[in-house]
């Protein structure tokens, strides 16, 4: 894994939103930051190359435009964990998945631009699988923000 | 939930030029209006406007918890009564190391729990002492409780629309 230094810390923990919107916004970040415009791009490329950082850019909220997020989960055999996988993560509607240890031991996060989306890409996942979805659609939202500071 | 905006054609663009992430250029917004075929100037507008509006949450980096330290990633679960779940929601929403709270459908007899909250931590004792303490707020209303340690990021791309 790369090691990240103190300055690509203070650039996870400051640009994890608030990222200017002006015409040379790394420039007005870099600043902030106390480096060059040059060395920031480097830097973000360097993080993303190495996953350090997933992406960067806008965060979109699907359900302000109409769409769905959804949280479902799968009970997946063992012997058939790595297929299965495949199967779900080769849905673009799937923005993220993890592996958990309980019996349901997949859980992944349905995002489509139509309510009526989540339920076709269900459909798709018990089709291609064999295998129930379990769906917990969010029924209240009590807090989200996602911003955690670069511990290593 | 506010009502959902609608969204004109260029603001989708946008969103579907921008979802894989902002280009490293020196004029970002720039060159996605050439892609998009409109001006910087308009590109900022129109962020700015879902911005405000919240169809975009934020811009910036979006970091791989386990790269930056946090190793540890519970999703604890929680079966509260209704009646009491949101009031208690909104309480372990606002500890300052959930990071993500909601109330979701029970799926019984499987799954008996209507409470989400995650938690992260360098280690997983550091997970189970913050589940401790949302165990301690919610008191005799804690009917059953787990936490599921996440093992592997399997995908992580985001929103693909």
């Amino acid at each position: 894994m790369l090691e990240i230094d103190a300055v690509d810390r203070q650039i996870i923990d400051k640009l994890q939103g608030d990222f200017p919107l002006c015409e040379r916004p790394y420039a007005a970040a870099a600043e902030r930051l106390g480096i060059t415009e040059d060395e920031l791009l480097v830097r973000l490329q360097r993080l993303l190359d190495a996953r350090v950082l997933t992406r960067f850019g806008p965060m979109v909220q699907i359900e302000r435009m109409g769409g769905a997020f959804v949280l479902a989960a799968l009970a997946v055999p063992e012997a058939r964990y790595d297929e299965v996988t495949a199967l779900v993560n080769a849905l673009p509607q799937v923005a993220h998945n993890y592996r958990r240890e309980h019996a349901l031991n997949m859980w992944f996060v349905l995002a489509t631009e139509t309510p009526a989306g989540i339920a076709e890409a269900v459909a798709r996942i018990e089709a291609d699988t064999g295998l129930p979805v379990f769906a917990f659609p969010k029924e209240r939202e009590y807090f989200v923000e996602m911003k955690l500071a670069a511990r290593a | 939930m506010k009502d959902a905006l609608r969204l004109d054609a260029i603001d989708r663009a946008l969103i579907v030029a921008t979802q894989g992430g902002l280009p490293l250029v020196a004029r970002p917004y720039q060159a996605i209006g050439e892609q998009v075929g409109i001006a910087g100037d308009e590109v900022m507008r129109r962020l700015q406007a879902m911005l405000e509006s919240g169809v975009i949450r934020r811009i910036g980096a979006v970091p791989n918890h386990y790269a930056i330290g946090w190793t540890a990633n519970g999703m604890t679960v929680w079966d509260v009564p209704d009646v009491r779940v949101d009031e208690l929601g909104a309480r372990v929403g606002a500890l300052d190391f959930v990071t993500h709270c909601y109330r979701r459908p029970r799926a019984l007899p499987d799954w008996p729990y209507n409470l989400f909250a995650m938690v992260h931590g360098s280690s997983r004792d550091e997970v189970r002492d913050k589940a401790a303490q949302i165990a301690e707020l919610l008191g005799a209303d804690c009917r059953a409780r787990d936490v599921l340690f996440s093992t592997r990021i399997l995908k992580k791309t985001g929103l693909r629309i």
